[in-house]
Formats: C-alpha cells, sequence, structure tokens
C-alpha cells in the first residue's frame, strides 16, 4: 500500500474513532445543527490561523470555542430560537471566513482541501495532532461520561442531583470544536458533521447501551473511512466526499436490518 | 401563613418566602411563598399558568427569584421528578442504567437497591426494559424510584400523575402517602387531580401568581377564593369525596382526623 494511503487511513480512523462516540451525544442531544454551525465557523478559523502565522487548527479550535460560547451568553438576550441563532452564526462565521480567505488569495489558498477535506495529503504532523488531540477528547469524554449522559437524559434533574451541567456542557461543547478542528483534514469544514452523526445514527439500530451506541459508531466511522478512501482510489472520486458517501451507505443499509428482524 | 415559632421550625425542610419572579415583562410569581416540614404531605394547586412549575424551579434552585427567599434545612437532600422527562428515542437506555445515573451511593450494591426501589414503587419488572417502551404509568414510577434511590429527605413532585389513567392516577397517590409514612420524608406536590390529592394532604396551597390561600384541605375547599378560582362545581366534587373518607369535621368545618398525622401537627 502506498505510504499516503497508509497516513489517510491512520489520520481518518483516528478521527472517526473519536467523532463516533461525540457524535451520539450529538444525536442524543439533538445538537446536530450546533455541529454544522461550528463546523461553519471553522473556516472563519482558517483565515484566522493563516492571517495571525498560528496553527491552522488551533485557529479553528479557538473560534469554534468563541461560537459555542456566544451561543450560549447571546440565547437568553436575544430570545430567539436556538435553531435561528445557530443560523445566524453559522452562516455569518462562514461569511467573514471567505472574506478574510480572499484577501489572502495571492498565497493561493486552496479553498477546496478546507471545505471538502484532502485526507489524502494527510502528513505524519497532521497524525500527530490528530493522535494527541484524539486521545485527549477520548481521555475528556471517558471522564465527562457519566455526568454528560446526566445531563444529557435531563439537565433539570440531573442539576438537583448535583451535576455541575453548565460545566458540563460547556466541556462538551468544547470538545466538539477540537473534534470539528481534527476533522477538517479528514472531510473538510462543510461534511465535518456528517462524519460525527450518520455513523451514531447508524449505530443506533444495534444498540441497547449508550456505551454500545458510542462504540458502534466508532467502528462504524473507521468503515466509512476505509470504503470511502477504497472508493476514492477505485474511482478517484474526491475523498472527503468519498467517506461520507460510504457512511450513507452504512446507514441505508442499516435502516433494512431491523425491518428484516421484524418479519 | 402562620408565623413560624421556634418548635415548628425545627422540623422545617424548606421554607421559600416573598418569592418574586418576572419573565419577560410578566410577573409569575408575585410575593408568593410556601413551607414544608418532614414527614408532611404539601400539595400546590392552581390554575394553568399560575407560576406553579416555576415555585418549584426556584426552591430547587433551578430558577432565580428576582425577590425572596429560600431557606434549606442544611444538608437536605432532595428527590425530583421533574413535570416532563422525554428520553430521546435515539438514546438507548434500560431502566436499570437509568436508575444508577441517579448518583445512588455504592456502585457495587447498585443494581440490588435499584430492585428494591422499583418494587416498592410497584414497578419491579421493568429493570432490564428499555425506557422508550414501558407504559406511561411504569415511566411516572421509575422515575419516582429514582427520586426515592436518593434517600431523600423530601420528596419534589411536579404533576406525577401524568399521562397516567384515573385509576392508576390514585393508586399512584396512595402510593406517594405510603411512601411517606414509611420513609418519614416531606412531600411537595404539584398536582391537577384535587379530588384524588387532597385525602392525603396536609397542607394545602392554592396558588395563582400569590398564594391564594393556604392550609388543611378543608379549610381550603371552603375558602371564598378557592372557590372562586375553580368554580363551585370543582370544590362540591370536593366536598363530596370527604364525605367517604376517615375524618370528621367539627363544629367550625375544620377536620378532625383519626390517628395518623397528629405526630407532624401536634
Amino acid at each position: 500500500m502506498d505510504e499516503f494511503l497508509i497516513r489517510a487511513l491512520i489520520g481518518g480512523f483516528g478521527v472517526a474513532v473519536v467523532a463516533g462516540p461525540l457524535g451520539a451525544f450529538v444525536v442524543w442531544r439533538r445538537m446536530a445543527f450546533f455541529g454544522g454551525t461550528l463546523s461553519h465557523s471553522a473556516l472563519l478559523g482558517v483565515a484566522m490561523g493563516i492571517l495571525l502565522g498560528i496553527n491552522i487548527n488551533i485557529g479553528i479550535f479557538a473560534v469554534c470555542a468563541v461560537v459555542a460560547v456566544l451561543l450560549v451568553i447571546l440565547a437568553r438576550p436575544t430570545q430567539l430560537a436556538n435553531d435561528t441563532l445557530l443560523g445566524i452564526l453559522a452562516h455569518a462565521s462562514l461569511a467573514f471566513g471567505l472574506i478574510g480567505l480572499s484577501f489572502m488569495e495571492a498565497r493561493r489558498i486552496d479553498l477546496m482541501s478546507y471545505l471538502f477535506g484532502d485526507v489524502l495529503a494527510t502528513t505524519e504532523q497532521d497524525i500527530a495532532l490528530i493522535l494527541i488531540g484524539g486521545g485527549l477528547v477520548i481521555a475528556a469524554l471517558v471522564f465527562l461520561w457519566r455526568p454528560l449522559l446526566a445531563a444529557t437524559v435531563d439537565e433539570e434533574l440531573a442539576m438537583v442531583e448535583g451535576v455541575p451541567v453548565k460545566a458540563v456542557n460547556l466541556a462538551f461543547m468544547l470538545l466538539l470544536a477540537v473534534i470539528v478542528a481534527l476533522a477538517m483534514k479528514v472531510v473538510g469544514i462543510l461534511l465535518v458533521t456528517s462524519l460525527i452523526i450518520i455513523p451514531a445514527a447508524t449505530a443506533r439500530r444495534f444498540s441497547t447501551t449508550p456505551e454500545q451506541m458510542a462504540v458502534y459508531a466508532a467502528f462504524g466511522g473507521c468503515a466509512a473511512v476505509a470504503g470511502g478512501l477504497w472508493g476514492s482510489m477505485s474511482f478517484d472520486t474526491p475523498s472527503g466526499p468519498s467517506i461520507v458517501a460510504a457512511a450513507f451507505a452504512l446507514f441505508a443499509v442499516s435502516l433494512l436490518v431491523p425491518a428484516f428482524r421484524q418479519r | 401563613m402562620a408565623p413560624s415559632d421556634p418548635f415548628a421550625a425545627a422540623d422545617i425542610l424548606l421554607e421559600a418566602s416573598d418569592l418574586t419572579v418576572v419573565r419577560g415583562g410578566k410577573e409569575i410569581l408575585a410575593g408568593a411563598g410556601l413551607k414544608v416540614r418532614g414527614g408532611e404531605i404539601v400539595t400546590l394547586i392552581g390554575p394553568n399558568g399560575a407560576g406553579k412549575t416555576t415555585i418549584i424551579k426556584v426552591v430547587l434552585g433551578l430558577m432565580k427569584a428576582d425577590q425572596g427567599k429560600v431557606m434549606r434545612r442544611p444538608g437536605l437532600v432532595i428527590g425530583y421528578m421533574p413535570q416532563r422527562l422525554h428520553i430521546d428515542p435515539t438514546l438507548p437506555l434500560t431502566v436499570g442504567r437509568f436508575l444508577a445515573l441517579g448518583g445512588s451511593r455504592g456502585n457495587g450494591k447498585g443494581r440490588a437497591r435499584a430492585a428494591e426501589v422499583l418494587g416498592e414503587v410497584g414497578a419491579g419488572a421493568v429493570m432490564d426494559t428499555p425506557l422508550q417502551a414501558v407504559s406511561g404509568g411504569e415511566f411516572q414510577r421509575v422515575v419516582l424510584a429514582r427520586a426515592l434511590l436518593r434517600e431523600p429527605d423530601l420528596l419534589v413532585l411536579d404533576e406525577p400523575s401524568q399521562g397516567i389513567d384515573v385509576n392508576g392516577q390514585a393508586e399512584l397517590y396512595r402510593l406517594i402517602a405510603r411512601i411517606r409514612d414509611r420513609r418519614g420524608c416531606g412531600v411537595l406536590m404539584v398536582s391537577h387531580d384535587l379530588h384524588l390529592v387532597m385525602a392525603d394532604t396536609d397542607e394545602v396551597v392554592c396558588l395563582n401568581h400569590h398564594v391564594c390561600c393556604a392550609g388543611r384541605p378543608e379549610m381550603v375547599t371552603n375558602d371564598p377564593s378557592y372557590i372562586q378560582l375553580f368554580g363551585r362545581q370543582v370544590a362540591g366534587t370536593l366536598a363530596v369525596y370527604h364525605h367517604h373518607h376517615d375524618h370528621d369535621h367539627d363544629a367550625g368545618g375544620n377536620v378532625i382526623s383519626h390517628g395518623e398525622g397528629e405526630d407532624h401537627h401536634g
């Protein structure tokens, strides 16, 4: 196997393993649109990263974190429905990101690779970042698991029972910001949400406990990465969209399974 | 409300006074208050939008009042049953796991303890059933079990009989009364089912943004402001119901209960 393909697989698997369990929480908490908003704002992070001359992933994480905090802060005074606020922030940050990048045309920014990923160009540095960042996210998720699950079931009940719900929620949003920054390389800003939610949604039908769903989602994500890369190599299709297409194919197949069982 | 004397205060679990909550320019609570003593069932009644859930959230610390204060006995453990508990269908969670999330102490014995309490609330068979698959009545019992697993000094129940048919409702309120008798905990609950709740309630607080009237059930149901709020028909139903019950009325219309309750209201 070619070395670049191995690097792509390792990077892709690393992201998928983390995105699966986080995606399960995104699905349970109905935060898919929130994930979309974070990923849209990631482009602004790219622009900031380049502009300030810092690591792009750090730029993405910083912008995502600011957007997450803004969402929490703005929710009360504006009294706008959550999805309206999410839509405003998603597209405003995407627009500002595109404007920011347009100033840097001279430096030949490959916009497409940010928007749709470029996993076949994964470097060893990328892999190190994914493994370290992903490892930290998994560790944090294991540590937060029980309070996060309690807050997911019912926030007020968890609060009365002594769970620091606000802190837990904030921590979860920051973890999402990390995974968005890491996953951009693999599927790109516009498709990040799909790598987070599709494997989790696929796993639901086979799971009887929350942990099972998280683990199955991680495996499903890896299968999508492998299948997508295979498709990308075989048919010379773009890698990011191919991975998402593979994830969707797995999801579609999973829909047939229980229908069979019921008959 | 009666002025608190030091003897009564000794057994007060929770006291809220003069609570005012304004949201969106509307006064949801206007100087409302309530008090729960150990072993006492306090029922909060009132029309829709009267601020019942709001006052519950304020005393639980889930919401900040703009004015007024809430005093809890130090170290008070509260078991809470929210009005609506929506479990997302995508979350695969069995009853047992749901109970374990409540933070009951002692992980090793957790399951045995959970089974015991499920039995206590009459839902012993559903331990391994997915939460989404239990019936409305079972679900409410399961949520009650989660509250009980905390060994609470005070149970706070926001419309516990939701989604339960009438027979099941009466049964649930009897269960709550039995739990109070057995455990000696205080109970603060919101209820619409006046005729079902009254029998076992020690104190009724009738809320319509402010406390319209409060006291023993029979006193409250004869109170003009209560009758005005709920209409004569409902008030009448209550009067009929009370004739079936095991207590008498003195000349003033006050209740003389038989046996039960004297240790709480000496």
